[in-house]
């Protein structure tokens, strides 16, 4: 038993970064869901999306691989076949970039919301503002 | 050397993470915030991605503190401060086991996977993502991967991205605009 649980480790070790995520994750769900305070749960949803973020980043990691722009060598004339090895999977970036701007996007409409209520209600706290309501 | 600042970066990451979680002023949150989206940035420079942390250290850290802090500073003080409630027992029971069933399948993930010498990437990095990296610049003669993507296979794609931010922008002035008129 405790060997298994000593590969287990060894194993998590070997990927950090997937455990930074589900500790990541864990504590903007916890943020988002425990909480009351509307900005507060938004501050929970920016952690829980960046999180998964991370993860998507992580996917496209190779080992001892540069960023995705290439070197002088391998534009030098159109007809090269650039190794792939040399660079880091790109996909994931541009997905997470589209990502990254709508999810500020969405914040601000958010914000701007909670902004509204606040005016109305003079209240961030959602359970007071639904008693004020009532 | 590189796998001790990683998981170093790491560590604070978590540890502002946390630090969010514990802390009442709702002020002192977002700048914690905005600490752990310039950490962010850091750990996917440090990734390799380094387009994803230039966009993330001015639009996450930048532009979402302000928006954040414009929302805040119309609020009263004692509004901006929280009292903390119960704990609800769910949350206490689900999250761990949450957590746990996570870590269960992040093991199966593989880990980074070593191209040389013929070696298999793994799913992610064959196929269609090789080939963007072998031909694109014969296609757009762009250095950049990642903006050759972007802005030549996804021209479209970025367009209506564009669209969604307009329509993000009118969504925020209409909501914000003085009723009393």
């Amino acid at each position: 038993m405790s060997e298994q649980i000593q590969v287990a480790l060894k194993e998590a070790l070997e990927r950090p970064n997937l455990v930074a995520f589900v500790v990541l994750f864990l504590c903007g769900f916890f943020v988002m869901t425990t909480n009351s305070n509307m900005i507060k749960k938004l501050i929970g949803i920016y952690l829980l999306q960046t999180s998964v973020l991370l993860l998507l980043v992580t996917i496209g990691v190779k080992q001892d691989a540069s960023v995705p722009i290439l070197i002088a060598d391998h534009t030098e004339s159109s007809e090269t076949i650039v190794p792939a090895d040399y660079y880091v999977n790109p996909l994931p970036h541009v997905l997470t970039l589209t990502a990254i701007v709508v999810q500020v996007a969405t914040l601000g409409v958010s914000l701007a919301l909670v902004a509204a209520i606040y005016r109305k209600y003079s209240s961030l706290d959602e359970n007071e503002v639904l008693q004020r309501i009532e | 050397m590189m796998e001790f600042f990683e998981i170093a970066l790491l560590i604070l990451l978590i540890t502002t993470a946390v630090g969010i979680s514990r802390v009442r002023n709702l002020i002192s949150a977002v700048l914690v915030l905005a600490c752990y989206s310039f950490l962010m940035a850091a750990v996917w420079a440090q990734l390799g991605a380094v387009d994803v942390a230039f966009v993330e250290a001015v639009v996450g850290a930048g532009l979402a503190t302000v928006l954040f802090l414009l929302t805040l500073f119309r609020a009263r003080a004692q509004d901006t401060q929280i009292r903390r409630a119960r704990t609800p027992l769910v949350a206490l029971l689900g999250l761990p086991l949450l957590g746990f069933l996570l870590l269960y399948a992040a093991v199966d993930l593989p880990p980074y996977p070593d191209g040389r010498d013929g070696q298999d990437l793994g799913k992610a990095s064959t196929r269609v993502a090789a080939e963007y990296l072998q031909k694109s610049y014969q296609k757009t003669e762009t250095p950049n991967v990642v903006t050759a993507v972007l802005m030549d296979y996804r021209a479209f794609d970025t367009l209506i991205e564009t669209g969604v931010i307009f329509t993000a922008g009118i969504a925020c002035a209409l909501l914000l605009r003085d009723r009393a008129k």
